[in-house]
This record gives C-alpha cells, structure tokens and sequence, in this order.
C-alpha cells in the first residue's frame, strides 16, 4: 500500500488548498494454496518456484508499476481487466492484470491428489451440456493442444451453457463476458523444465492427477 | 477369410480411387527437416546441448511433419515452395501459416548462428547501413533487445532490410515472420531470433533478457552480411 498527496490551489484572493488522499491498493502475490512441493512428480518445485515465484511475481510487479498513480490504481483487479480490455493502448496493463488474474486462478484448480470425476451438479451439468466426461476432456485437450504459442484453455459458463475455449497469450474469458470455472495453463514455461515439448503429456496428467474438481464445482455453484 | 481378403484389396483401391494424388505413404514428403550445421553442443554455453537437440529434433521437426500434412489436405497448395506459402500466409489455414513459419524460421535460426566467439563482425556495407539506421552497432543490438523483450508470449525479433532499404528491427508473434504478406512489416530478413520460451527456458528459464544478451556471442556476422550482400 501507498500513498499520495495533492495539492490543489484554487483562485481567488482567499487561497485555500483542497487535500485529497488516495489510498493505492497495491496487488499483492496470492501464495500457492498448497507446499510448493505438493504437486510433485506431476509438476515439479522447480517449475512452481519460477512458475509462482518469477512469472507470476513479475506480472503482479509489472501490473503494480504501471497502474500506480493513474486512474486505475483505485481499482479492483477485475475491474482493472474489464476497464482495459481492448484498448490497444493499454495492452501492457490488460497483459500483466490478465496474467495475475489468471495465474491466482490456475493454481487454485490444481491440488495434490487431484484428477479424476467430478461429481454431482458438476457432473450433471457436463453430461448435459457436452454429452459426456469423456467429449468435455477431448474438447478440452484440443483446446490446449491447438491453443498455437502461448496461452489457455478453460472451462467455462457462457449464458448458461458449459464450453471449452482457448484464449491466447493473457486473453481470459472475463474479457469474453464469460464465468472461468477452470482453466490450465499451456505457456511453456508451465511444462517445459518437466515435459520439454511434450504438451499432451502436460494435459494428460493435469486432468489426470491435478485438476481440483471441486474448486471446479464452487466456481460454477456461484455463478 | 475371404471378406478379410477382398477387403485388404477394396480398402487401398478405395482410399486411391476418393483421394486422387494423394498417395502420401508413397509420396516423398514436400518438406523435409535440414540437418543442424554444427553439433548441437557446438553453441554452448550460450544455448546448451540439450536445448539444441530438443529445439532442433523435436520442435523443428515437428513444423516439418504438421506442415507437410497441412499441405496434403489442401490440393491448391501442393506443389507451392516453402517461400510462396509464405507470401500467400493471408489467405492459407492457420496451420499451414503456422508450419510454415515454423520451418523457416528455424532454418533460418539454424544458420544464423556458429561457434561462441567465432561469428567474426558485420562487413563494412552491413556496418555503414547499421550505423546509418541506428546511429551505432550499440544502438541496433539495443533496439534488438527491447523488441525481444518486448514481445508478450511466444514469438520472433528480426532484423530486416525493408522495401525502401532501411534496415529496421521488428518482432512478430507465434512463427509469423517478415516474408508474409501479412506482416505489418515486410522486408528481407537478415537476422532473427526466436522468443519462445523454448528457445531458452531449460537454461534461463524466466530471464529472456539474459538469453538475449549471450545470444549475440553466437551471431554469425558472416552470414548476416552475405544477406545483406544478397538483398
Ligand atoms: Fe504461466
Ligand atoms: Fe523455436
């Protein structure tokens, strides 16, 4: 947190200053919801400790430095995100918000032990709405594996209706008018020092072993 | 026996009779991966070893395969050369766009680079117009630098001799490259280095800056001129 003072004269004979404070909510860098070890073999310390520490840090370091003192430093992230969204001109704070949101998502749909079925209203909704698990993990898969350079795939709730998406480079369903329920994470430095180019090895055992379903069930039990 | 035998015969005829020219396991394939021109250790310690063989046998080759089955789904593409699929990028599907890309720019990487130290210097020409464009040999490898670092995800910096013949550094996402024609900057590439995190994730992780700076030590200046000579 920071903060900053200024002065306003106003005209006149009788000159008086006018103060006004602002109060700059600096981002701050969410720690991982479990040991930074906890994802091991499936996806290593080393890999969270840049992952988290290095990625996700600067993007929250470079996000802090280009909205202190503008007009969005009063700004929830959210509201950070929308408010820029495709303006071109503002591309570098939409990058860096966009990737801290995301980033404090991702590791939230990941824990140890994960993987597996969701179930009840979750399950349900997925049967309904891609017919079964097994098309919703098909979909998914391609929507990483074609997802071409950087960027997502997610899950999301769009009108109602369940679909998989994929989203290049910081772009984020939130841009899109649409709930994320559960996204993964398809830059290369999210699998490189573990999978090297081995992508579809990454997605198989994110879905396999990580993903947090029930972090995937609140998401869409709030919306 | 006899089902399984008549359909051992029908089944090839059929697939020759509904995919005419098509014949890809007989075919030799349009593209085909070019062999690194040094060993991949030739690079360290700039770019590792392992990098290399991964970044060259995989990555690259895998340009090669996807690009030579995006073309044969495509018949009006059959038989275009690398460089005119690249002036058409506009007007191809995403895949050939992006295979293509891929395959010419690591060929170009490839051999735009050699030993630590022994990429020798620009030629006086190659010198005279850098100056001219940048004010300094200094100033272009900072110019080079910040366009590098300054592309967000995965993508390529270049140096190019655009249309005009200003030497001008530019950077494009994915494996687009200068050679499209739907690069908002055209030109004649002399110099490119790949952004990706593949590039140099195993030894720099998230410090691309560092990458960007040793990379210079392995700039085959020779090489840069000689395109330069060519434009
Ligand atoms: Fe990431
Ligand atoms: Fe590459």
């Amino acid at each position: 947190m920071s903060c900053r003072w200024t002065w306003r004269s106003s005209k006149g004979f009788a000159r008086f200053f006018t103060l006004r404070f602002t109060v700059f909510m600096a981002h701050t860098l969410p720690a991982l919801p479990y040991d930074i070890n906890a994802l091991e073999p499936h996806i290593s310390k080393t890999t969270l400790e840049f992952h988290h520490g290095k990625h996700h840090a600067a993007y929250v370091a470079n996000l802090n430095k280009l909205v202190e003192g503008s007009d969005l430093d009063s700004k929830s992230l959210e509201d950070v995100i929308t408010s820029v969204a495709g303006d071109a001109s503002k591309a570098g704070v939409f990058n860096n918000a966009a990737q801290v949101w995301n980033h404090s998502f991702y590791w939230q749909c990941m824990k140890p032990g994960g993987g597996g079925q969701p179930s009840g209203a979750l399950a349900e909704k997925i049967n309904a709405d891609f017919g079964s698990f097994e098309a919703f993990v098909e979909q998914f898969k391609t929507a990483g594996a074609t997802q071409f350079g950087s960027g997502w795939a997610w899950l999301v709730l769009d009108g109602g209706t369940l679909k998989v998406t994929k989203t290049a480079n910081a772009d984020l369903p939130l841009a899109h008018g649409q709930k994320a329920l559960l996204t993964m994470d398809v830059w290369e430095h999210a699998y490189y020092l573990d999978y090297q180019n081995k992508r579809p090895d990454y997605m198989a055992t994110f879905l396999d072993k990580l993903v947090n379903w029930d972090f995937v069930a609140a998401n869409l039990a709030a919306a | 026996m006899r089902r399984i035998l008549a359909a051992l015969v029908v089944l090839p005829l059929l697939v020759l009779l509904l995919c005419p020219g098509q014949g890809a396991w007989a075919a030799a394939p349009a593209f085909t991966l070019p062999a690194l021109p040094y060993p991949a250790e030739a690079l360290e310690p700039a770019i590792d070893a392992t990098t290399m063989t991964i970044h060259h046998d995989r990555h690259h080759q895998a340009y090669v395969d996807n690009l030579n089955a995006a073309v044969a789904r495509d018949p009006a593409l059959r038989g275009l050369s690398l460089e005119d699929l690249l002036a058409r990028a506009s007007q191809v599907p995403a895949a050939v766009r992006n295979n293509a890309g891929g395959h010419w720019n690591h060929s170009f990487f490839w051999t735009s680079l050699s030993r630590p130290e022994q990429g020798g210097e620009p030629s006086a020409a190659l010198e005279a117009a850098l100056v001219r464009d940048f004010g300094s040999l200094q100033q272009f490898q900072a110019a080079f630098r910040a366009a590098g670092l300054a592309r967000f995800g995965s993508g390529w910096v270049w140096l190019v001799t655009d249309p005009g013949g200003t030497l001008q550094v530019l950077s494009t996402p994915n494996q687009d490259n200068p050679l499209m024609d739907l690069a908002p900057v055209g030109g004649t590439p002399l110099l490119g280095n790949d952004v990706w995190e593949h590039a140099y994730y195993l030894r720099y992780q998230n410090r691309r800056a560092d990458y960007l700076d040793a990379w210079w030590s392995l700039v085959d200046w020779s090489v840069v001129s000689d395109r330069y000579a060519a434009r």
